[in-house]
């Protein structure tokens, strides 16, 4: 059967199971807007192609599929670029398709030109240049197949508008043709039984999991592996919600603002287990002063990050979810044959660090409302049942801190890249993915209105996210630095709370706008904004200004420099450089 | 400084060289040089790759290429078992009282004249780029005008051939 490059493209996505598309039309992709419209595939009209992206990344990241984003070419698929970097940083898998010029045109400098496989190429997984009509179908299997597998990432295919308009004849499935692209087969079973003997023997072993566990939907045997050998478990921000907070074993976040306990933990131990994360400075610190008593075993899929920042001592390369079934397995045996491990005072210092140096901020019930507070009530509100999605700064922060997750694929944000602006769309993505269940989005002043115009398409597509806005008129993280590095010589930092009215701004995108100013209405406030379930709700939270986000390790420093921040006595200080246990 | 060989294997497509290069650009890898030609294989294009070592992990350049999903192989070639080569043009001031002189240098060095004017004599060198540095060396006494290189290709020697072995494991050493 004869159809035409732009149909063939539109049954290909349908072959592949895609339900959305995020996306938004011009004149180079406009031939594959036509087929569309007899398509049983969903087209979400975004405001911007940012929005798309992030929403195509939101999409993914809370349904483990591969989410989808269309634009034109030039502008269209720029604007694109900060979404496909953000996914590529946070390993997101995502299929990007831009129109571009007709293949004859292709270098004149044409109306709405861009090199976008040129451009995208360090921040994509893979990219092509359709050239020929009849590479339509393979193409984009093979894009759904390289977004997917491995180490996920984003691809980009770039679609010439004469090879849109061109016919070809249509069969499926395609073959794919990918003689360089190599998945990682099963772990080295030598490796998996060097590093459960590892595990046995440890005596103050932490698990260093990211966001690898989240991907390979691994956390039921990173739980029985973390029970079996007793070992006190750290998720990074990229894998918050792959460890109950809740458990006795969980130390919660590690890195720049991580929990006292984790970031301790990581140092004194004798053994890090590195599972699908990637010694990212955010987590280090200063590099060669991370972990330094520690033996490493690290797990990935992807060989390159294996000695990348840290050489490890045992190097497994594999999917996540064999490599830490097989080593929960082991490690299952030696307990069996050689007796359970011997970390339960390890397990107890850890404990008592916890309790010793916990997060700490005060609520007074008159002063200025604490953003702390706010991520605290939601999180008992929900019982750790909603979908998270921050931006990026404080308010994420305080939300990846302070909110107790139960569950993976809770937790949604810009990790690597720190994309200010992803949280709207993002949820936008989550909510069409997960449509029955609960998505609320955390989001700064700074953040919110760099993609807030996502609202119109939430509010007509019928996608009732929940905006939280912790509005302290400031893009405050660079506030904070400003303050503590800079000397309090603030420096284009101030963005006031009025202007914009975001109750005003979310009635007029036909969301519900809603105001909170004090502490003593939080709930009442919270209660009523998700018991909204047919619109979107914007719920402007005017919160202190000065807030900071502890503990923190200023950039560059050791772990070890860890500042528990001014909530602390200068005697707890101490104690905590000393890594003590307090009384209790 | 301490090079390292990288023979590479691509699918001969578009778009490969851009995509090569932007992992260097964005890794912050430096490369000394870099040539590419078909292969016996027409669906194949073989990259050499000579990266400093001392600036450059060479490891994670290794592991990056072979991410990229047009790179087939990557094998680093062992100085001592490798044969590398780079052609050169020279033009070279060839002065009357220095010809002979010129000409018995570049004798030495296997180099062929490939054009000869008044003042100028043009050579064209095949050798190692250790012998090529001394070549240029001793032309430099006569002036030289205008070089231009290939950039280094290398290939093993013995029997085996860089498609002999399987795709190595993906597992690392530690």
């Amino acid at each position: 059967m004869e159809v035409t490059g732009a149909q063939a493209l539109v049954r290909s996505l349908e072959c592949q199971g895609v339900d959305v598309i995020f996306g938004l039309p011009g004149g180079a992709i406009l031939p594959a807007y036509d087929p569309l419209r007899s398509s049983s595939l969903r087209h979400i009209l975004v405001r911007h192609e940012q929005g798309a992206g992030h929403a195509a990344e939101g999409y993914a990241w809370a349904t483990g599929r591969v989410g989808v984003c269309m634009a034109t070419s030039g502008p269209g698929a720029t604007n694109l670029v900060t979404a496909l970097a953000d996914a590529y940083m946070d390993s997101v898998p995502m299929v990007a398709i831009t129109g571009q010029v007709p293949t004859a045109m292709i270098g004149t400098d044409a109306f709405q030109e861009s090199d976008i496989t040129g451009i995208t190429a360090p921040i994509t997984k893979h990219n092509e240049l359709v050239t020929d009509v009849e590479r339509i179908p393979a193409a984009i299997a093979e894009a759904f197949h390289i977004a997917s597998s491995g180490r996920p990432g984003p691809v980009l295919v770039d679609l010439p508008k004469d090879i849109l308009q061109a016919t070809s004849t249509w069969s499926w499935p395609p073959v794919l043709d990918l003689p360089g692209y190599r998945v990682p087969g099963p772990p080295d079973a030598e490796r998996i039984a060097a590093a459960a003997r590892l595990l046995h023997q440890a005596r103050r072993p932490v698990l260093y999991v990211g966001g690898g566990v989240i991907k390979s939907d691994s956390h039921e045997a990173l739980r029985e592996l973390a029970e079996t050998v007793q070992a006190p478990v750290t998720t990074t921000l990229m894998a918050r919600g792959a460890f109950p907070d809740s458990h006795p074993l969980a130390l919660g976040m590690p890195g720049m603002h991580g929990m006292y306990a984790a970031v301790a933990a990581l140092q004194e131990a004798d053994l890090v287990v590195a599972l699908g994360s990637r010694f990212d400075d955010r987590v280090t610190g200063k590099l060669a002063a991370f972990a330094p008593k520690a033996k490493v075993i690290h797990a990935d899929i992807d060989p390159a990050e294996i000695g990348k920042n840290r050489t490890p001592d045992v190097a497994i390369v594999g999917d996540l979810r064999t490599v830490m079934g097989e080593l929960a397995r082991a490690a299952r045996a030696l307990v069996a044959s050689d007796g359970p491990t011997d970390t339960a005072d390890w397990v107890a210092t850890t404990a008592g660090w916890k309790r010793s140096f916990p997060l700490r901020y005060t609520q007074d019930s008159d002063g200025p409302l604490k953003p702390q507070h706010v991520v605290e009530r939601l999180s008992a509100m929900t019982g750790g049942d909603a979908i998270i999605v921050a931006g990026v700064g404080q308010h994420q922060m305080h939300a990846s801190q302070h909110y107790s997750f139960t569950k993976p694929r809770s937790w949604i944000n810009s990790g690597g890249a720190g994309t200010m602006g992803f949280a709207v769309p993002a949820a936008m993505g989550a909510q069409v993915g997960r449509p029955g269940e609960l998505v609320v989005a955390i989001d700064g002043d700074g953040c919110f209105q760099m993609t807030a115009q996502e609202l119109a398409t939430c509010a007509i597509e019928g996608i009732p996210i929940k905006v939280l806005i912790f509005n302290n008129g400031f893009l405050g993280m660079v506030r904070q630095w400003q303050e503590l590095f800079y000397d309090e010589r603030y420096s284009e930092v101030h963005l006031g709370t009025a202007i914009p009215d975001y109750v005003k701004l979310a009635e007029a995108y036909g969301c519900v706008g809603l105001r909170c100013e004090q502490s003593g209405d939080v709930d009442a406030v919270l209660e009523k904004a998700l018991s909204i379930s047919d619109v979107p709700t914007v719920v402007d939270f005017r919160t202190h200004d000065a807030e900071g986000v502890f503990p923190m390790i200023p950039v560059g420093h050791a772990n070890d420099d860890i500042v528990l921040g001014p909530e602390f006595t200068a005697a707890e200080q101490r104690a905590a450089a000393r890594k003590e246990v307090m009384a209790s | 400084m301490s090079t390292h060989t990288l023979s590479v294997l691509v699918e001969n497509k578009p778009g490969v060289l851009a995509h090569v290069a932007a992992l260097f650009s964005r890794r912050a890898f430096n490369i000394t040089s870099l040539s590419v030609g078909p292969t016996s294989d027409e669906r194949v294009s073989r990259m050499t790759i000579v990266v400093d070592g001392a600036s450059t992990p060479v490891d994670q350049v290794h592991k990056q290429l072979e991410k990229l999903i047009r790179v087939l192989k990557v094998v680093e070639l062992d100085e001592d078992a490798a044969i590398e080569r780079e052609l050169a043009l020279i033009k070279v001031v060839a002065a009357p009282e220095l010809r002979a002189e010129l000409l018995d240098v570049a004798a030495s060095f296997r180099a062929n004249v490939v054009d000869m004017g008044p003042e100028t004599v043009v050579l064209e060198a095949v050798c190692s780029p250790g012998r090529l540095g001394s070549l240029l060396e001793q032309l430099d006494r006569h002036g030289t005008c205008e070089l231009v290189r290939t950039g280094m290709i290398a290939i093993s020697r013995g029997a085996g051939t860089i498609t002999d072995e399987e795709p190595e494991a993906l597992a690392v050493s530690a």
